[in-house]
């Protein structure tokens, strides 16, 4: 997994509550057996219309935010079928980090695992970065390491992430690498 | 006495594998189920480390969500396709048990667990479905994972998960006549919300529980994603030993019992504590349809969609009505439906189809609906056609099909047109999940069946039954 320590992006404001993975990337791109290249189908029905053209009422399509790279949301961001081509797709579209007030557990957990960082901030603070990001536009510095979110007033807004977590992806260590270290454990309890 | 625990904390504390402050525990998983879907990228995985699958004794393969129910041999999307062959090959390579699509075990993955006797009370099983909350009906804790975690549980046998918080939702009284299971689940899921349950696990308790069949206990236990908790349980019973006596893959006669005895005394202990509890009356509980694109926008059939002058989520419920074609305080009974689909891991087991079958029996699918019941498993299919629910469903109009998730997301040819209405019995009215721009009202077996037969919703307590 590639590391993450810190990222400065765009804000592109999905000012819904309850996006589902079903919307984040429909059914019919599933059916592929690689990792990679689901940018492309990423928020499909949203972006683009039954004819294939991009649809002027969602804001992605926007010039101003086509380049965004941090995804700002409502509550329970991720919900429904655990696909991991969910956050496959945001990050092969370019986005690092998805900002919301309560994320769904499985997408929470799939991120993580793909160098995706999910941050939870208080519903107040997401709606002012809402407001100022579809007003106008906003960029927003992240840093992993202190826990820190920087807006372009100054303003410092401090996050959660479990240690763990924040420790593998700064180093973007392997999962199974790590559990292996306990295999003697694993035999021990299948043996017992 | 030791301390007093909830079934959760007993199976969590069977499971630790290793545990360290500040980290998630190590917990080693008793059962993998895999499908065509989420797998391909888990095995490429291993291949490109090096790694192999640690316990194939302990996996289990099958094809549902993409398989067609109709002319098996024609899966016309070269993709597709590929990756079904990438199934096969893979089982092949770690010998991994396949249910392919000719197999007579084939079927939904958490309808054929069960019902091979897979699933046990105490087990931890995972699959790379979020529906696999479907076997902690049986007091297994069971949770959809993602592709990474397949992997994962591919290589190590073991998931890091932190211990959850336990969350009691006690269903005082009993349903009345009518009222089922679903429309249990759907009545909690609109009093409580799709995110009550986000970080928990949730214990279903009370009377109205204690009254289900395993059946109905796996519809109630499927739907706890759409709560927001990966996992939902029910202690197990007799109804729990009795349902799995006599099943393959468990063992017979005095090792049942002993093994029934040891599953008995995973029940909650009396008085122990949950980190939250809630309560709902089953006796106020009516038969419920969504009318919104999330499972909490549900309402009973005798009511209407919300006003917007009433509601605090204006915009949400308004972008909701506008996606379905409806309107703010129209009946519900006047919405009509153009499809009614009856099946998916939530109602599509044998007395699902019995259920639907007695409402649908002597009476014919209103001309405007194109009407459909898949199976959710082979065997399934049989027993139903052994009892000659095939012709009942077929005389009155319906297509009788062949096992797989089919409409419930509509990744095979069996799809509702955009603006096409359904009445179906899955657990997902998400925007586009049953095709794009279709709009899906969920409801029980039996609510489905009469609205096929009406063209329109309405309340199947009114309906007489012909026995
Ligand atoms: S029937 Fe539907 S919800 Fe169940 S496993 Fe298949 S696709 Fe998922």
């Amino acid at each position: 997994m590639e590391p993450i320590e810190s990222h400065t992006g765009k804000v592109f404001p999905l000012n819904r509550a309850n996006v589902d993975t079903d919307q984040i990337i429909p059914k019919q791109f599933l059916t592929r057996i690689e990792r990679t290249g689901y940018g492309q189908f990423l928020f499909f029905h949203w972006r683009f219309d039954d004819d294939g053209n991009k649809r002027d009422d969602f804001l992605l399509n926007d010039s101003k935010y086509v380049d965004s790279t941090i995804l700002l949301s409502q509550e329970n961001f991720g919900c429904g079928s655990s696909r991991e081509h969910a956050p496959w797709a945001l990050k092969d579209y370019g986005f690092r980090v998805i900002i919301a007030p309560s994320f769904a557990d499985i997408f929470y957990n799939n991120s993580l695992k793909n160098g995706l960082v999910p941050i939870v901030i208080d519903k107040d603070q997401v709606n002012e970065w809402m407001e100022q990001a579809l007003n106008d536009k906003l960029t927003l510095a992240m840093n992993l390491k202190e826990q820190i979110i920087r807006d372009e007033s100054g303003q410092e807004i401090h996050f959660n992430i479990p240690e763990y977590h924040k420790e593998k992806l700064i180093n973007g260590w392997d999962d199974i690498a790590l559990t292996l270290q306990h295999e003697e454990k694993i035999s021990m309890y299948e043996n017992r | 006495m030791g301390k007093k625990q909830t079934i959760i904390e007993k199976i969590w504390d069977n499971h630790v594998v290793h545990s360290e402050a500040g980290k998630p525990d190590l917990i080693y998983i008793d059962l993998h189920l895999i499908h065509e879907v989420t797998s391909p990228q888990a095995f490429e995985g291993l291949r490109i480390n090096n790694r192999t699958v640690r316990r194939p004794d302990l996996t289990f393969a099958t094809v549902d969500h993409i398989i067609p129910t109709k002319n098996r041999d024609i899966i016309k999307d070269d993709v597709a396709r590929k990756q079904m062959e990438a199934l096969e090959k893979n089982c092949e390579t770690y010998g991994i048990p396949l249910a392919d699509m000719y197999h007579p075990d084939q079927g939904i993955v958490h309808v054929i667990g069960p019902e091979l006797g897979l699933t046990h009370p105490g087990k931890t099983i995972v699959c790379g479905d979020s529906h696999t909350s479907t076997h902690g009906a049986f007091g297994a804790l069971a949770f959809g994972i993602g592709t990474s975690e397949v992997e994962h549980v591919f290589a190590t046998q073991t998931l890091w998960q932190e211990r959850p918080k336990t969350l009691n939702i006690h269903v005082e009284g009993e349903l009345g006549t009518g009222v089922t299971a679903k429309d249990l689940i759907l009545a909690i899921i609109a009093k409580f919300g799709v995110r009550v349950g986000t970080g928990y696990v949730i214990e279903y308790t009370g009377e109205a529980i204690r009254n289900l069949s395993m059946e109905e206990r796996m519809t109630v236990c499927n739907m706890s994603i759409e709560a927001g908790a990966r996992a939902g349980l029910i202690s197990p019973d007799e109804t729990t030993v009795e349902y799995l006596r006599g099943r393959r893959n468990v063992p017979e006669g005095e090792a049942f019992d002993e093994l029934a005895e040891q599953w008995l005394a995973l029940a909650t202990d009396e008085g122990a504590v949950y980190d939250h509890t809630l309560t709902i009356d089953a006796t106020e509980v009516e038969p419920q349809v969504t009318w919104g694109t999330n499972p909490g926008m549900c309402v009973p059939v005798n009511s209407t969609t919300p006003s917007l002058a009433e509601v605090d989520n204006k915009e949400d419920v308004e972008r909701a009505l506008y996606y379905m074609g409806l309107e703010e305080s129209q009946p519900i009974t006047s919405i009509e439906i153009d499809h009614v689909f009856i099946g998916s891991c939530t109602n599509s087991r044998y007395s699902d189809l019995r259920k639907a079958a007695a409402i649908v029996k002597g009476e014919k699918v209103h001309p405007n609906v194109r009407a459909i019941v898949v199976p959710g498993s082979f065997s399934v299919k049989l027993q139903a056609e052994k009892e000659g629910l095939d012709v009942i469903f077929k005389e009155a109009g319906f297509e009788w099909r062949d096992a797989g998730c089919s409409m419930c997301l509509a990744m095979n040819d069996d799809v509702v047109p955009p603006g096409g209405r359904c009445a179906s019995t899955s657990n997902r009215n998400f925007e586009g999940r049953q095709g794009n721009g279709a709009r899906t009202h969920l409801v029980s077996p039996e609510m489905a069946a009469a609205a096929a037969i009406n063209g329109h919703f309405v309340d199947v307590r009114q309906h007489e039954v012909v026995v």
